[in-house]
């Protein structure tokens, strides 16, 4: 427990926040987007924006894989299991994602479906050899970072040649999402979301490397902190961005040098590239289609491609009409300012996808944050 | 329980290799025998050797109210560190007739057993549930036996009922936690589902966490003796302290506000909830007290706790404040303020 305490010390964290209020210029406000659900997480788990001066603000960005999921998607899912008879394989968390006609793969299931959670790319291989009669289908999600296992997962079926497995991959790319956020009207033109840099991901950024930030600082002159998961590792980078700024400063800062290089990991990033490739284009909720920003199985492994075994095509659907998901995962707006956010929309019945996963924004607020939304009587 | 049968009718169990067969529920020989040479031996008591369906039971003392409770224990694997589903049987329902402020007085026991299932585990199990039941001074005075086939159940359930008597004027109840008041817990938390947990082979990590399955009533007769005057008392089980600290704060219509470096967790709990991603918070206990006092009677319940062996590592970790939408919040060792919220979503699998 010695490692893990030793980045959430109570201390520490006063030290270091005094150092932030020592060095924020109060006069002027800054606004830092947080990319990973993992430091939203961390944030609202330890209280780190009490512990931040008032003119430090912090955007939830779009870096939750399941709330960038749109309905579409998990209607595919839902789909193969009822129409094609197919078994669902995925992650817990991919289960309760509201879906068309209030279905969600849990409430598909509970009609039937054959839709199972597993913790790993390898469990879903593992049940596809446990059921030969079957037609498994493993609905993989995620960054960069869930990206290496499904690509293994894909070519181990090959060389088993497993005719009963196949993959309705769902995996985006980090990059893609940061610029479509940058180059959004409400961040270029209308200056509704002023962001002043941002946190990058950490365990994407072990994979990736640190160089894909480059052009973000180049190009569009915002700082870059890649951050470790834990509260310290988050209030140091707040740190370094504050003085990235104060500076005039836009770089690609390393916080996480314990397990990010400028490379990343190189075996990883080959196997990826040797299963998959880049999709022209992919639906994001809240961020619309997205050019380049998804993979998809190669060719030489199509046969591994649900798409392509299934020949299922992807619909668009819009959202709930109330849900603000899409403009909270751009940062322009918070969770409270939804509408039914806490009534008609909570963890047990959550209408976006932003309140499924615990590292949702709204997910994160409703569970940690709420109480801040009413005024409180002293303890 | 059932009638007795002649003795040396029947050969007696097989304790060794005998296994649960649809006929010991069938309600005839094999049952009769099963329950005289199994429960009723391990109970055996006064109230119970007469061998009816019910049990006849003095009246408790002139003024006293009666309390009842009742548990199903359901819990996987059967045997865990620290104990096993017959203990447990006994210790959640004493500890929720105790909790009410009440003496324990009787059990009652309900097994419904699967079909297959080895009788020397049974036997491991009653045994277990009786030495629990005369430890704590509560016996096991009437129940019932059920077989289902296989597959229909998992091994051995057990449903405890038990009764107590509550003194004249005492009144703890969820709904007095007031503004003001103080929270205590009687030691570490989240031991008891880690214990499970870390046994569930999946998890693949080896731990020496001990569940802490106990019998609560003598170290609440204690805290009432010196402390009279305590408002809530609760044994934390399914859900964990934060379930428990949500249903009394909406209980009392009163908000509590923690103090998380002063909440007791062992340190192999944490480090096994930190490698799963629980929160301690939520993982259950069962034999662990929650009290809310006044605020004046705080530094006494802590010292009368902490004399008792269970509650050695006792200590105060929050308090009540006025609060109309009855939030329990927690000021982290960090620096910074949350919400502890009810459970929501995953629940745990079965744990007790
Ligand atoms: S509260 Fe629910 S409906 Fe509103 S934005 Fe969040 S997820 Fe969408």
């Amino acid at each position: 427990m010695k490692y893990v305490d030793e980045f959430r010390d109570g201390a520490l964290a006063r030290k270091l926040a005094a150092a932030i209020r020592a060095e924020v210029a109060p006069d002027r406000r800054y606004a830092f987007m947080e990319f990973c659900g993992g430091h939203t997480h961390a944030i609202s788990r330890y209280g780190v924006t009490d512990l931040l001066p008032p003119n430090v603000r912090m955007i939830h960005g779009p870096g939750c894989p399941v709330c960038v999921l749109p309905i579409g998607r998990i209607d595919m899912a839902i789909r193969l299991a009822s129409e094609s008879g197919a078994t669902i394989v995925t992650y817990g968390d991919c289960l309760r994602v509201p879906a068309s006609g209030g279905l969600s793969l849990l409430k598909a299931k509970a009609r039937g479906a054959d839709i199972r959670m597993v913790y790993s790319a390898a469990d879903a291989l593992a049940l596809a050899q446990k059921l030969p009669s079957r037609q498994v289908v493993f609905f993989a999600i995620g960054f960069e970072t869930t990206t290496p296992p499904t690509a293994l997962v894909i070519r181990q079926a090959q060389a088993l040649g497993l005719d009963n497995f196949s993959v309705l991959c769902n995996h985006v790319l980090t990059p893609s999402a940061i610029m479509s956020i940058l180059e959004s009207p409400d961040v270029r033109e209308l200056g509704t979301v002023p962001l002043d840099g941002f946190i990058g991901p950490a365990h994407v950024s072990t994979v990736i490397g640190s160089r894909p930030y480059d052009f973000f600082a180049e190009e569009y002159r915002k700082p870059v902190v890649i951050a470790g998961f834990e509260p310290l590792d988050v209030m140091q980078a707040v740190r370094m961005l504050v003085r990235q700024v104060n500076q005039g400063r836009a770089e690609v800062e390393n916080e996480f040098t314990r397990a990010v290089t400028a490379d990343g990991n190189r075996k990883a990033q080959a196997l990826v590239a040797e299963v998959f490739e880049l999709r022209r284009s992919f639906e994001w909720r809240g961020l619309g289609r997205v050019p380049y920003s998804a993979l998809k199985i190669r060719r030489s492994f199509a046969d591994f491609d649900a798409e392509t075994r299934f020949g299922i095509d992807y619909l668009a659907v819009a959202d709930n009409k109330a849900c603000e998901c899409g403009a909270i995962l751009r940062g322009v707006k918070k969770p409270a300012d939804c509408r039914i956010f806490g009534t008609v929309c909570t963890p047990e019945n959550p209408i976006g996808s932003c309140m499924v996963s615990s590292e949702g924004a709204c997910a994160a607020h409703y569970n940690f944050g709420r109480f801040r939304d009413v005024p409180v009587v002293a303890a | 329980m059932s009638g007795p049968i002649k003795k040396g009718y029947v050969r007696p169990l097989d304790l060794k290799h005998g296994r649960v067969d649809l006929g010991h529920g069938g309600g005839g020989r094999a049952m009769a025998q099963l329950i005289d040479e199994m429960f009723a031996a391990a109970f055996a008591n006064e109230y119970l050797a007469p061998g009816d369906d019910g049990a006849v039971l003095p009246a408790p003392g002139a003024g006293e109210r009666m309390v009842l409770a009742t548990d199903a224990h359901v819990v996987s694997p059967l045997f865990f560190p620290g104990g096993d589903i017959g203990c447990l049987s006994v210790h959640g329902t004493v500890n929720d007739v105790a909790v009410m402020g009440a003496r324990p007085l009787y059990l009652a026991a309900a097994f419904v057993l699967e079909e297959g299932f080895p009788l020397a585990d049974l036997a491991r199990i009653v045994r277990s549930m009786a030495a629990a039941a005369r430890d704590a001074g509560v016996p096991v005075v009437t129940g019932d036996t059920k077989v289902v086939e296989q597959g229909k159940g998992d091994g051995v359930f057990i449903t405890t009922t038990g009764v107590g008597a509550l003194a004249r004027g005492r009144d703890i109840s969820g709904r007095g936690a007031r503004p003001g008041d103080v929270v205590l817990v009687s030691g570490t938390l989240g031991d008891h589902g880690m214990a499970i947990l870390s046994q569930r082979e999946a998890l693949g990590f080896e731990t020496e966490i001990v569940s802490d399955t106990a019998a609560l009533h003598r170290l609440v007769d204690d805290l009432l003796l010196a402390v009279p005057d305590v408002h809530v008392l609760r044994d934390p089980t399914r859900g964990g302290l934060a379930t428990t600290l949500n249903e009394i704060a909406v209980q009392s219509g009163v908000g509590i506000t923690l103090d998380e470096a002063t909440i007791p967790i062992d340190a192999q709990v944490e480090a096994a909830c930190e490698f799963l991603g629980l929160d301690p918070l939520y993982v259950a206990n069962e034999g662990k007290l929650v009290a809310v006092v006044p605020g004046d009677r705080a530094a006494a319940a802590l010292a009368a706790l902490q004399a008792h062996p269970l509650g050695r590592r006792a200590a105060a970790i929050g308090e009540v404040s006025e609060d109309p939408n009855c939030f329990v919040q927690i000021r982290t060792a960090f620096g910074g303020r949350r919400m502890v919220d009810w459970l929501s979503g995953d629940q745990l699998p079965r744990i007790c």
